[in-house]
């Protein structure tokens, strides 16, 4: 089978690109690209849980802001009792805090998959603008709530002292964070593709196409809908989680709607359903922002423009203008 | 077939069923009956409410009144997606596909359903060659086959009615809901299919609302004329082609 098409191809770039640029910065010794790149991966890991709802299942979600707070909350509060050794209940059972990636990305998962599930049963029985604006409200509700929670450090966040550990690697060495972040985002890339391409992907998208369609084979389109709308918000949790932590700080901006906007920007940019769009997405609004932040303070205005084009001209975003339009198999 | 009505359950039963949009009686005491292995005819004029009626058996609209019985359950409060599993099989009047799917992406949706399959996450349906030969089987039930890769966005008008069929065949139902399935197929294609759905009927019975009067003659074993919502006649053909009042509210103008 070597009928391997031209988003194959370009994916693989991409993945390349992301995967050199850390090691030719080092060798430069140029160590703040290592951190530029590993922002890259965990904005393209928020867009890859985004662009499964909405690239894939069609629903416009503006509120995954939520889930990329709610993500880096879940390992801020944990570490921050795992420092001051003060559990965080005693009964019925006691639950400390930790400071291990592993369990730190399974909480932050499982909280922004259950936060999910409820936003979601109640946003997924309206559609168009009404799913836009609910999805919105109910992540300025947990914005709000973040900023009058002084326990945990309110408007002004919390700081994350030592960054988590992972089994068996230095975390504090930037270029094995990146590795890490990398290696996150190459697997929920992957478990994107899968879902894809499998029964329950089929439905996904039948959804999208022709709700109606889906109903009258006897298929809720309720039910595919929440259980991606789920998945989505864990795999942009899991980016919370790991943006806490090359920060070593949180705070209410990543539930902002700016953030929310942001994630879909990169989706947007790098091509609504396509599998890698998040990726040059990303890439594209952090080369951006540096371009263009070193010059100017309103380089968001020219991503605009950038933007305002994309969704004019080029409705694929980056892949689709270069690898063209999407073609079921 | 009218003598015996009281010895056989229907399979779907319809009594007085009234559904109003606003002043616009669509739908005006419908009670009707279809029967196991029986075509049963809904003709009448545009705008009669016969996709209106179909539409209420589906469950994309719900009756003001009345009450739906499918196998003897009452309906009311099962949606679309429970009613189709139950074993109503509809065709839209306009073609209803997922358009960037294959002809044999559709089918394979309906075989998958039927199955209850749709919370599967990891075998790609592209590698699954048994739910690709099961969705092949109707693709040729309705001569297909040749165009199973092509995006149904990309069929003709016949070849995506032909598609809906084979949709409905896929999910084997206990009762077909056919809205004009032979609108704009040519004379060939009403010809082909009138054969086709002939030999149908001893699958399932078939509620086939049609506007092609040489069709519903061939095929009908009773005839429903539904004039505003309300039905003015059922009976056999004949008793439908020589009723007076059908030919004057109905036939009149078109035959
Ligand atoms: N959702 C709706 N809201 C308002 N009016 C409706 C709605 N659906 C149908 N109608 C009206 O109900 C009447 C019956 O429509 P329906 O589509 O059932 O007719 P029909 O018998 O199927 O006609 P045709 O032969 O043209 O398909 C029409 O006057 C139509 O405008
Ligand atoms: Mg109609």
């Amino acid at each position: 089978m070597l009928n391997v098409s031209r988003e194959t191809i370009l994916n693989c770039l991409l993945a390349l690109t992301l995967l050199v640029v850390p090691f030719i910065a080092l060798s430069l010794d140029e160590p703040f690209y290592v951190t530029l790149a590993t922002r890259v991966a965990i904005y393209a890991l928020a867009g890859v849980g985004l662009n499964l709802a909405l690239g894939l299942g069609g629903l416009i979600s503006f509120g995954h802001a939520a889930f990329f707070g709610i993500g880096g909350y879940a390992v801020g509060i944990l570490a921050s009792h795992a420092l001051n050794y003060e559990p965080h209940f005693s009964s019925p059972f006691e639950l400390e805090g930790t400071t291990q990636m592993l369990i730190l990305w399974l909480v932050a998962m499982i909280v922004s998959g259950l936060a999910a599930l409820i936003i979601g049963l109640f946003s997924l029985r309206t559609s168009g603008v009404y799913f836009i604006m609910i999805t919105l409200a109910f992540a300025q509700m947990i914005y709000y709530f973040a900023i009058s929670w002084p326990a945990y450090g309110g408007e002004d966040g919390l700081s994350i002292y030592v960054r988590n550990g992972f089994p068996g690697v230095n975390t504090l060495i930037p270029i094995n964070f990146f590795l890490i972040t990398f290696g996150v985002l190459m697997s929920a890339l992957f478990l994107v593709a899968t879902l894809r391409n499998s029964r329950f992907g089929a439905a996904l998208q039948a959804a999208r196409q022709n709700e109606d369609r889906l109903s009258a084979v006897g298929i809720k389109p309720f039910n595919i809908r929440l259980a991606t709308f789920v998945i989505s918000a864990m795999i942009t949790g899991l980016a919370g989680a790991l943006f806490a932590d090359l920060n070593r700080f949180v705070s209410p901006n990543m539930l902002s709607w700016h953030t929310s906007g942001e994630i879909m920007v990169f989706v947007i940019l790098g091509g609504v359903g396509r599998l890698f769009g998040p990726v040059a997405g990303a890439a594209l609004f952090i080369l951006f922002e540096f371009i263009f932040g070193g010059l100017t303070e309103h380089w968001m205005f020219f991503l605009g423009l950038v933007l305002l084009a994309v969704v004019l001209f080029a409705r694929g975003g980056l892949i689709g203008s270069l690898a063209g339009k999407v073609r079921y198999d | 077939m009218t003598d015996n009505n009281l010895a056989i359950a229907p399979v779907l039963e319809l009594r007085n069923v009234f559904k109003s949009f606003g002043a616009l009686k669509a739908t005006d005491d419908v009670s009707l009956t279809l029967l196991p292995g029986e075509i049963h005819a809904l003709i009448g004029p545009n705008g009669a409410g016969k996709s209106t009626l179909i539409r209420q058996i589906s469950g994309e609209y719900s009756p003001d009144h009345g009450s739906i019985h499918f196998l003897e359950k009452d309906l009311k409060g099962s949606g679309v997606a429970a009613r189709a599993q139950m074993g109503l099989g509809r065709t839209f009047q306009v073609s209803s596909l997922a358009l960037e799917f294959s002809a044999l992406r559709n089918v394979m949706l309906a075989v998958q359903a039927t199955e209850g399959t749709s919370f599967r996450f990891f075998k790609p349906v592209m590698k699954d060659q048994d739910l690709i030969d099961a969705a092949m089987v109707f693709l040729q039930e309705v001569d297909m086959q040749s165009r199973a890769n092509i995006p149904a966005a990309e069929l003709s008008h016949g070849e995506r009615r032909k598609l809906e069929m084979a949709i409905a065949l896929a999910l084997k139902p206990k009762a077909f809901l056919l809205d004009e399935p032979m609108a704009g197929m040519g004379p060939e294609g009403s010809k082909a299919l009138t054969v086709f759905l002939d030999k149908l009927r001893h699958q399932a019975p078939i509620l086939l609302v049609e506007h092609d009067m040489d069709a519903v003659f061939a095929l009908a074993d009773r005839i429903s004329v539904l004039v505003y919502g309300r039905i003015v006649a059922t009976g056999t053909v004949d008793e439908i082609r020589t009723n007076p009042a059908v030919r004057e509210a109905y036939l009149g103008e078109e035959v």
